[in-house]
């Protein structure tokens, strides 16, 4: 008799915990996204979440397919490796067409001058300007050509 | 292994049946699990679907790296407004997912450089005059490592970041709490809390333009071909042989990050 009680309070303590057992893994399969642990220890959907960003800049390639021109005079000068866009901005919607607004020109000194103004951190074979011994005023396309320069 | 002495107990009182038993069990219900597991991993890969919806870019055929080539950064702060632009970071300063920091040593005492980034180099570097002649003063323009070994992705408690198969240290912004963890736990400060949606953010090295075939936002705008992107995985990529001919070093190498990020003519001063 005292055998059989001391069992029960057993299979009590073991049921409670079959039960448990089986909530946590009902649980688990609500709070855990299907695609968790595909390549590790997250979920594989973040990977095409990433993806699914739109683009801003174009890219090289798509500004010369229109504008081959502009890159044919590019190609020989100092500036031949500059990105159109390092200067003319973030133009994918311009490229893809979505943006029937004519971009706007860049400024003819800032824009020169984020990159040639004088500093002792850049390269000493980089060209630089002091600008207040060159110009102080104006812009610098004024003289320069900036997809061709030359002077 | 713990199981030995236990074995060893029963042989002593004698119960060998219940012990060959219990060893049976042990080994029917190990085999069902490891079984079952397979086939749930298995299962877990069909209802997921096709992992790479771009059919041209196959995940298991990169692994992402960067040169950032310090002789030639100019400090225009081109690659900080590409970034903010590309991926619609938060426009006011210390939100960064790429920036630029000058270097101001004396060659004597490179253990305390002086160094600023007024606004990331987001407008580049108003004029600077150095007083005196022997200063030694550069560029180093930053991002995230996107090591293979990152302690942000290690102590994230909710699988919210991970290193992708490609190389790239991504966040799942459904998943992130904005818990601050990763934050902290960056050795190089490459992380901020977005204060629109209260979620980690941080370079992910363009992945929205790497798998469409573009190159990174800040790779594309950089006007002296300071960075370069390439796939360590394809051995046609001239990223090696540019690793094989020039002293390149990591950021913080004793951090143990497998930083991939290799910077060319880094002074000893940077950190």
């Amino acid at each position: 008799m005292s055998d059989r009680h001391d069992r029960a309070h057993l299979y009590r303590v073991a049921a409670l915990f079959a039960v448990g057992l089986l909530l946590f893994f009902v649980a688990r399969t609500f709070f855990i996204p299907k695609d968790f642990g595909v390549y590790g220890h997250y979920r594989a959907g973040a990977l095409d979440d990433a993806r699914a960003r739109p683009i801003a800049y174009a890219g090289q390639a798509a500004c010369v397919e229109c504008h081959s021109d502009v890159g044919d005079l590019r190609k020989t000068s100092s500036h031949a490796h500059v990105s159109c866009e390092t200067c003319h901005g973030p133009l994918a919607k311009h490229a893809s067409g979505d943006d029937p607004a004519k971009p706007v020109r860049p400024d003819g000194r800032t824009t020169c001058t984020r990159c040639h103004l004088k500093s002792p951190s850049k390269p000493a074979a980089f060209p630089q300007i002091a600008l207040h011994e060159h110009a102080d005023e104006g812009p610098c396309i004024a003289c320069h050509t900036p997809h061709a320069p030359k002077l | 292994m713990h199981r030995v002495p236990h074995a060893a107990r029963a042989e002593a009182v004698g119960d060998a049946v219940t012990e060959t038993g219990r060893r049976e069990f042990l080994l029917q219900t190990g085999r069902l699990l490891i079984l079952s597991g397979a086939a749930s991993a298995a299962w877990d890969a069909v209802v997921a679907g096709e992992p790479s919806r771009s059919p041209n870019y196959a995940v298991s055929e990169h692994w992402w790296a960067m040169v950032i080539d310090v002789e030639k950064c100019i400090g225009c702060g081109s690659c900080v407004r590409a970034c903010k632009a590309e991926n619609n970071v938060p426009l006011e300063p210390y939100y960064f997912r790429t920036w630029v920091e000058r270097y101001i040593v004396d060659p004597e005492d490179p253990e305390h450089p002086i160094v600023d980034s007024p606004n990331g180099a987001y407008d580049g570097f108003p004029e600077r005059s150095v007083k005196r002649a022997n200063i030694k003063t550069f560029f180093v323009p930053k991002l995230c490592n996107h090591c293979s070994h990152s302690p942000c992705t290690q102590v994230c408690p909710v699988g919210a970041t991970f290193e992708s198969p490609d190389g790239v240290v991504l966040i799942d912004k459904e998943r992130c709490l904005g818990c601050r963890y990763c934050v902290q736990a960056c050795p190089y400060g490459c992380r901020f809390i977005d204060p629109r949606t209260s979620t980690a953010d941080k370079c992910t090295l363009c992945y929205h333009r790497l798998t469409k075939g573009l190159l990174p936002a800040c790779v594309e705008v950089c006007p002296v071909g300071a960075r370069q992107i390439g796939n360590l995985k394809d051995p046609n990529d001239p990223m090696h042989e540019y690793l094989r001919t020039h002293k390149v070093q990591v950021l913080k190498p004793q951090m143990a990050t497998g930083a991939k990020n290799y910077y060319n003519g880094l002074d000893g001063s940077v950190r």
